[in-house]
This record gives structure tokens, sequence and C-alpha cells, in this order.
């Protein structure tokens, strides 16, 4: 869907948005960390989050041998747990991806716009979308020109994405503010809302490659973003925290908020992503606890 | 829906089904043999029954205290004195769970609340002032401040053990020894601190604790001490005033407030809905300081509104030792009482009533949280304490309109402001008639951070270098 704003509107609505209190933000994401998730709902909350992952292989070494072998454990992560959503690979890779996956309900996500600084023409960054696009991949993770954000080109950072939606097609479009980049709350907030006007389909925290990636409080502004657009236009737009969601109890963190920020709409993988690799596995360890009462250990996970 | 399955607190505290009154360091019963029982708000079960001190038992307390006083606890040197309090401090600290547990089933307050801070507020009271002990000479009170000797100390019921921490641990620094009275539905946590001194081997005399009901409390306003220290409602502070008048002792009061929390148009919204959420539902709403009464920026009245009753909606209303309770019960059927006769004057001054819908549990006390908007200056749950988890919503269209109505009060102990404009902060603090202002914030407490009323909240101060000077006499 296209926006109906121009560059100047979506530029000086953005602008105009109200500050958001950091000691504030802080302390009702360390409230809701506080939940006690137990029992069946803890079983119920690491299923949801395993059907919640995008799987993700992100490295100069990645070859069609690795990502078939992420492919595998997104389809199958261990017996009779569910699918991960997605599988997150580079443009690259999408091809071989998209035969692994073939049939199957895990979807084809590609980052692409030069990712992860996207420091290269917009030119080459439509080409690297549509390539990705025409290769196969159901979903786009980009990102944005956190250089233009923060030297205040607001206008250009919104032309791009729109026009990166425009390249994207059917294929939904995830936005990647990295929000470790552009540090405050506030053009967290601002970012969110930019993407959200230019036709994202999910904002997403990170890429997973800088020194801060996604962390509760600022997801859980997004969230906040999110609720507050679908009330403003009726859209529902959906979050991916990504990188640094290691284990299960961070997970269901981010479950909690989802649930008592966003409820129900959200709760499921088309509108909640984990951008995650590791996470897979302790939700997975988790799962046998659960089931068998004692802990197994990493060797009763596979490594992939 | 992402259900959550019920999280019991497993720690159960060793409860005895009997307390008697601690006095010179041992527990005994009551000179007339006279007792009473203690409820867990959320069940109404009966807990213990408890000693109930007479007018005998209190004139043996002040006599116990006076010979602690002059003989041990006021020549001790500060440093050794400090050395005791920081060993209750560790200790509470030890037994931070037990002590929550107890204090979330004899109150009602949620597992969370009192695991998370007034266990341990109260440890940090009692570390804070054991650190001034020895220092009392640079608390700029003059060059070597002296103790006023026995203290009666007589605290209510939303807080038991922080009170009791409040009141106990700066007199203690400050070399005085004390007869406190606990709340009549609320003494499980003096009790156990009780025990907690004796482990100590605090020497015998120097804490009382004394259960009991109005009668008591009175008995001890008129024995032989040289200062009261009340914490709790306005009339009753108001008696004490009178009936000491003329008498050679001091008096400090914490009493009531309505205070208003007052959000600008320019606030950080999502952040002042946290706060006015904290500042209204925070305790069940049992706290002297609540923000009562919400006074918003009518331009941004409806938006704040229509997110302040979807976040009251997720609040989590039920089993207090439910380690995701929010709201947990009310303490008792007499307040209960009061809160349904002043949200009933409310309905039938005209405001509009709002209330999540949510199960309560079948027996206990319980009360949803509730919102009134279209509330005006002139009606009963504007100007009155409720003292419950009901908030008063009234809008302003200017600052000045927001400071008019704010001090349009009796009382004056606490007021909010929400603004992302620091120098409208500042202009507001300076004209709000409170104690306590906070700003982007609400219900923060800090042994360091002076706390205190003005007009009808009563006087003096608790904690900080201010607060000692209630306890010494300068």
């Amino acid at each position: 869907m296209g926006s109906i704003l121009s560059g100047a509107e979506a530029a000086s609505l953005v602008r105009a948005l109200p500050g958001v209190d950091a000691v504030g933000l802080e302390a009702r994401a360390a409230g809701l960390a506080t939940r006690s998730v137990k029992a069946e709902s803890k079983a119920k909350a690491i299923d949801l989050a395993i059907s919640m992952i995008d799987l993700t292989t992100l490295e100069g070494a990645d070859t069609p041998g690795k990502v078939r072998s992420l492919a595998a454990k997104a389809l199958r992560p261990d017996g009779d747990a569910p699918s991960t959503a997605a599988v997150c690979v580079y443009p690259s890779m999408v091809p071989v991806a998209a035969e692994a996956l073939k049939g199957s309900t895990v979807k084809v996500a590609s980052v692409a716009t030069g990712f992860p600084a996207g420091q290269v023409p917009l030119d080459v960054r439509l080409a690297d979308t549509e390539a990705a696009v025409r290769a196969g991949a159901d979903e786009i993770d980009m990102v944005i020109s956190r250089g233009a954000f923060l030297a205040g080109d607001l206008e250009r950072v919104f032309h791009e994405i729109k026009a990166v939606k425009a390249a994207s097609g059917e294929a939904r479009l995830k936005v990647i503010l990295e929000t470790g980049e552009l540090v405050t709350y506030d053009d967290v907030r601002r970012a969110s809302w930019l993407a959200m006007y230019a036709g994202a389909d999910f904002i997403k925290t990170s890429t997973g490659k800088v020194g801060v990636n996604a962390t509760l409080p600022v997801t859980l502004l997004m969230m906040q973003a999110v609720r507050d657009y679908r009330a403003l236009t009726g859209v529902q737009v959906g979050v991916k925290p990504a990188g640094g969601i290691r284990n299960t109890k961070d997970a269901i963190k981010y479950l909690v908020c989802v649930n008592e920020v966003l409820g129900d709409p959200w709760l499921s993988n088309e509108w909640f992503r984990f951008g995650a690799s590791s996470l897979l596995n302790d939700l997975l360890m988790q799962r046998q606890k659960l089931k068998t009462g004692h802990y197994s250990g990493p060797d009763y996970v596979t490594v992939d | 829906m992402f259900e959550y399955a019920p999280a019991p607190e497993s720690v159960r505290p060793q409860i005895k089904e009997h307390y008697g009154l601690f006095v010179d360091g041992k527990f005994t019963d009551a000179a007339d043999g006279a007792d009473f029982k203690s409820v867990n708000p959320s069940t109404e079960e009966v807990l213990f029954t408890v000693a109930e001190a007479g007018a005998a038992d209190v004139q043996n307390s002040v006599a116990a205290a006076r010979r602690a006083q002059e003989a041990v606890w006021g020549p001790m040197s500060g440093a050794e004195r400090g050395k005791y309090l920081f060993r209750i401090a560790r200790l509470l600290q030890e037994k931070a769970r037990e002590f929550a547990v107890a204090e979330s089933l004899d109150n009602g307050k949620p597992i969370k609340e009192t695991r998370d801070f007034d266990v341990p507020t109260a440890a940090q009271h009692f570390f804070y002032h054991a650190g001034w002990a020895d220092k009392l000479a640079y608390a700029g009170l003059g060059s070597d401040p002296r103790p006023l000797g026995v203290i009666g100390q007589v605290i209510p019921w939303n807080f038991p053990l922080l009170m009791l921490a409040w009141k106990i641990a700066p007199a203690l620094a400050c070399g005085n020894t004390v007869v406190l009275k606990p709340a009549e539905t609320t003494p499980l946590t003096a009790l156990m601190f009780a025990e907690l001194c004796q482990e100590a081997d605090l020497p015998p005399g120097v804490v009382n604790i004394l259960p009991g009901a109005g009668g008591t409390g009175a008995a001890l306003v008129d024995s032989a001490v040289d200062k009261i220290a009340f914490t709790g409602s306005t009339a009753v502070g108001r008696a004490i005033a009178k009936s000491i008048a003329g008498s050679k002792k001091r008096l400090t009061l914490e009493l009531g407030g309505k205070a208003a929390n007052i959000v600008f148009d320019d606030a950080a919204v999502d952040q002042a809905v946290e706060g006015i959420v904290n500042g209204i539902f925070f305790n069940q709403g049992h706290v002297c300081c609540a923000g009562s009464r919400l006074l918003v920026q009518e331009s941004v009245a409806d938006e704040v509104l229509a997110r302040l009753k979807d976040r009251v909606t997720t609040l989590r209303v039920g089993d207090p030792l439910d380690k995701n309770t929010d709201i947990g019960a009310i303490n008792s059927a007499e307040q209960l009482e009061r809160i349904a006769a002043l949200t009933d004057a409310g309905s039938g001054e005209g405001a509009e009533v709002w209330q999540p819908d949510c199960d309560l549990p079948d027996r206990g006390f319980w009360f949803r949280p509730t919102v009134f908007t279209g509330v005006q200056q002139s009606m009963r749950i504007a100007k009155e304490e409720i003292f419950g988890p009901v908030l008063s919503v009234l809008t302003f269209r200017t600052p000045d309109e927001a400071i008019a109505k704010a001090n349009n009060t009796p009382y004056g102990l606490s007021a909010g402001v929400w603004t992302e404009k620091g120098s409208k902060i500042l202009w507001a603090a300076e004209r709000l008639r409170a104690g306590v202002v906070w700003a982007n914030t609400f219900n923060q407490f800090d042994a360091a951070s002076p706390f205190g009323g003005l007009k009808e909240s009563g006087y003096g101060r608790e904690g900080g270098r201010q607060g000692l000077e209630a306890y010494l006499d300068v």
C-alpha cells in the first residue's frame, strides 16, 4: 500500500510528535519484564516464540549448504515443535532458500538495499530489492539511510522507503531503523512513524551488525508506535526486534510486551517476529525441559 | 490469547498463632489479658491473635524505653549505634522474602510490591540512617545535637514495615528509644521486626512494639514520652495535636493528602499515563501522597483518558501472592466501605464512573480500579481523601488554572507535573503548595530525600538530613 502523504507532510508530522520520557519508558519496560510466565503459559509462549522467529544467517561465509541446513531446521526445528516464521538470508542466497522451503509455510526473507549500512546509491538499492523479489523472496528487510535521517533529511528517507516499497511488489516490507545508530528514543519514534507513513509492513529494530541491537525499551516504544498508527489510520504494522535476543527468558519478556501493549491482534507471526539465530536452540532446550522435567544440554538440539 | 498461569509465591514465613507485646526486649501478654485477631484481607481468614496493649502496658513500655535511653542507648557512641542499625538492615535483607510474604498476607498488597518496594526500601532506610549515627555533628543541626529521649510512634496500615522503618531508623540513629504502635489491622511485620531486634541483640527497651487500636494510641500520646511521631489521618493528627498542646512533648505529623497530578499538553503521553496509573493504583491507592486528582489539560484530555482506560484494563487484580498481580486486596472491610461510600457520592453528584471489566475473588475485600471523569472541584471525590483505587479526573485550560486548582485543597502533601518542557516544571514546582513535587514521575521515595507535608498534610520531614531534625534537640 502506498502512502498518500507527500514527503514534506510526512516529515512535518514526524517532527511534531511528542517526546519520549526515557526514564518512564525504561521503567515501564522493566515492569513488564517482571511478569512471571510459568507452566502451561510458558509452554504456549515457547511455541509461539518459535513460530515467530526469522531464522537468520547473514555472513560473508554463507554457502548454499549452510542455508539448506538452516532451512531444514526452520521447517522442523525439533519433534513436534512448530516451524519458524521465515528464513532470513542475503539476496544471493534467496534462490537456495526458496528452493528448500518451497511448498511450506516458512517464508523466505531477504535483507536488501545494501544491507547493513545502506551506503550505496538508491538505484543500486532498488536493483538489490528487485533481484531478491525476482529470486523468490516473500519478505524484504530493508535498511534506512541513517546518515540522511541523522542529517535531518527526513524527506529523503521517506522517499527512499516509498521507492523500496514499490520495488518490493507483493513482498512484505520490513524497515530496519537501526535503533542502535539512531540512539535517542525520540528519534526511534520519529523513524518508526516515518517508515509507517511511507508504507512499511513491519518496523524492525536492528541489523544485528552494530554494537546495540534490540532492547526491550526500544521495542516497547516501537510497539506503542504501531498501536497508535493503527488507531490513527486503521492500518496495522508489524514489529520485529532483531539482534541480541538469545534466550527464552528474554523472548518471553518481548511476548509479554506484545500481550499487554498490543494484545491479540499482534500475537501471531503475521505481526510479530524475532530476528534471531541462537534463540531457537534455547527455546527448544526449554521446550524439552518442560516436556521431560529435566535439562538435556546443547547436544540434544542440532547445530545448523 | 496469551494468559498467564498462576504464579504463586512459594515461600511461607513462620507465622505464630499468637503474638505478645514486645516490651523491654521480651514478648509478653497484655496486663489485662486483652487480645485481638489479625485477618488476611484477601481471604478474610484469621492469621493470628495478638495481645492488645492497654494503658498499663504503655506505661511499662515507656518506662523500659526510658531506662534503656538513659542507661544504654543514649550514652552509647554513634558508631556503636550505627553497628546495630547496620545489623538490622542486613537482617532485613536476609529475611526479605519472608517479610515480603508476611506483609502481603497481613496487608493484602501484592507480593510484587512488597518484594520490589516495601522491604528493600525499609532496609535502605536502616542502611541510610546507620550511616548518620556517628555523623550527626555534620548534619547542619549544631555541633553536638542531642537525642530527644523516648519517642512514641504511631504508624498506619498502608505500608506497615516501611512506615516502621521511616520512624524507627532515624529515631534510633539519633540516640532515642522508641515505643511504636503498629496499625490495628497490620501488626505482623512489626512483630517480626521485634523478633529481628532480638536476633540482632539490640539492647532491651530500645525498641518496644505495642499492637493495639485507637485506645492504645491515645494512651501512648498521653504517656511520659518526649515526642510523638504520627502518620495517619488528618482527623486523628488534629486530635493528637490538641491533646498534647501546652505540654513539653514535641510532635511531627504526616497526614492525609489529595494530590494533584498535572498533565500538560506537551507531556510524553505514554509515560504520563504510566505515572497516572502508578500515582493512584500503586498499593490499591492506599497512599497518603497518591495522585488522586488528575488535572489534565483540556486539549489533550480525550487522548489521555482513552490511553489511561486502555492501560487500566490491563491491570491484574487478584491474589496478592501471585507474582503477576498488580492490584491486591483492600486492607479492611471498614476501608472498603469508606471507598464505596465516597464513590457512591461521586456518582450521586454527577461524575461519570468507569471501571474495567475484571473478575474479583469471591472472598476478601476488593475494589475495582475506578476512574471518575467530569469531576468538578466542588464534588466530594475532588475534595476528600478516598484512600483507595479511585481517580478523579478534572481538566484545566491554562497553566495558571492548573496551579490554582491543584492548590485549592486543605492538603499539601505531594503533586506531580508532566511536561517535556523543563522551564514549565520549574515554574509549576515553585507555585505548587506541596511538600513533594514529582516531575515526570510519581510515587518515588528514597531514604536520602525528605518527605512531608504542608497545610493539613502535617509538619516535620522524614528522610534525608532534614528528617534527622525531627529526632534531635536542636
